[in-house]
């Protein structure tokens, strides 16, 4: 497959809005400034002070909850004295068990899967960084970790489950388990690990040889 | 705009979705293009994007009726039998004190999918007739269109968490109903819909305006 050619002669710091396609020169950043295309005001860059550090540490404590937040059960529920206590997975089998393949596959893959390999596929990229190893086989990881971050939908199911909550109080005695308060917390770890995650850190490594030597030189 | 501006492919290079960097594509290959830093595929638009796009709209404007008329739950209790669909949901939440959430849920479950279709087929249309007005505006709503889509989910969380809570052999139980499953599927496709879309065919026609050796090829 032909690689088209990085072009030496472009300024480092000319870079097109991949919004509305215009060329422009992205500003030094001072930490916590963000960077906007100037036609469409489309997000360009974000310099979060400290990122690789602060993105490692808020990932891991992400892991972490995420582990809490699937091995307990979510919520319980007291009716006239007979408790029902389900995990998420234990809700996604009942679906399945019913016949709602579709769905259960949709819940499994959006609230259990999806969050999960992202944050894997996010330390398989950070930790290496931060050892040093800068290699471009962290590069494929890295699109997964982009194609897969608008599926994790853990913020949705917390609505969700809080509203089924509420459909219920009427009914029986809710009980919020230990889940759902460690849910409560990786969406909290979850959105801070993005925006500290500065993604320009990965590509700050010289183009392999090979691209070079596929240049061409002007029009 | 007055100054005239240069867009990535004006100038004849293409943007890397992943990593962002520009790259002059070799003469003669115009297919299966890798970005020389990260490998990640390279188009210079999202390929066959308007087609895509109608595609995926099409078959969620079919799906919205089943979503919509079919029950999504099936409730049994010592009460008798009571089928719900999305938006008996809703008034369910409104009768029994709970606006707020009424609200919250009228809004993801059936103005979200609703408006989300007509914003795309809007988008899609406005890209087909190449208009050059509300440039900045249209790029806007393709991006509350993305941000919002995924809060859709809500109600698919809502009926795993009723079904798998709500199983007290004798005294009440709840199933899923297939309504539920052409909910998902409105909410998965018009996810994709605004995925395959490309927001940087909004801002092309502008560059037909000046004398341009590269016509834009939409399909």
């Amino acid at each position: 497959m032909p690689a088209p050619a990085a072009h030496l002669k472009l300024p480092a710091d000319l870079v097109a809005c991949h919004e509305c396609d215009l060329l422009q020169t992205e500003p030094a950043l001072l930490p916590g400034q963000t960077a906007r295309c100037v036609r469409c005001d489309a997000f360009l860059a974000r310099n979060p002070p400290d990122s690789l550090d602060r993105t490692l540490a808020l990932t891991l404590t992400a892991l972490v909850l995420y582990v809490i937040a699937n091995a307990w059960p979510l919520v319980g529920l007291d009716m006239q004295g007979r408790v029902v206590a389900v995990t998420l997975f234990e809700a996604v089998q009942v679906l399945w068990r019913d016949g709602m393949m579709p769905v259960a596959a949709l819940v499994f893959g959006t609230a259990i899967l999806f969050p999960l390999l992202e944050l894997v596929m996010i330390l398989l990229v950070l930790v290496p960084l931060r050892l040093g190893r800068v290699t471009p086989r962290m590069a494929p990881f890295f699109r997964l970790v982009r194609s897969l971050k608008p599926w994790g939908m853990v913020e949705v199911f917390l609505l969700g489950m809080l509203v089924s909550l509420v459909k219920l109080s009427h009914l029986a005695t809710v009980i919020l388990g230990t889940a759902f308060w460690a849910t409560a917390a990786l969406i909290l770890a979850l959105t801070f690990a993005g925006r500290a995650f500065d993604t320009r850190l990965l590509w700050q490594t010289p183009l392999p040889d090979e691209a070079e030597d596929l240049l061409v030189t002007s029009r | 705009m007055s100054r005239r501006a240069l867009t990535a492919r004006e100038a004849g290079l293409l943007s890397c979705h992943v990593c962002g960097q520009l790259a002059r594509p070799p003469e003669g290959a115009a297919h299966s293009l890798r970005c020389p830093r990260c490998r990640a595929p390279m188009h210079l638009r999202k390929p066959a994007s308007v087609s895509t796009t109608w595609a995926l709209l099409i078959a969620s404007i079919v799906m919205f009726l089943p979503a919509n008329l079919l029950p999504v739950m099936t409730t049994t209790s010592l009460l008798g039998s009571q089928q719900d669909t999305i938006m008996s949901g809703v008034v369910f939440l409104w009768q029994s004190g709970s606006w707020p959430l009424a609200a919250v849920v009228f809004f993801a479950s059936v103005m979200v999918p609703l408006l989300k279709i007509i914003a795309l087929v809007y988008l899609t249309l406005s890209v087909q007739r190449r208009s050059t007005q509300n440039l900045l505006q249209r790029t806007r709503l393709y991006r509350l269109v993305e941000f919002v889509g995924r809060w859709s989910m809500l109600d698919i969380y809502v009926i795993t968490m009723l079904v798998a809570l709500v199983s007290f052999r004798g005294l009440a139980t709840i199933e899923a109903g297939p309504g539920a499953i052409a909910f998902g599927a409105v909410v998965v496709l018009t996810m994709f819909a605004a995925m395959s879309f490309d927001p940087r065919l909004i801002w092309d026609p502008l560059a037909g305006r000046s004398a341009d050796p590269h016509p834009a090829h939409h399909d």
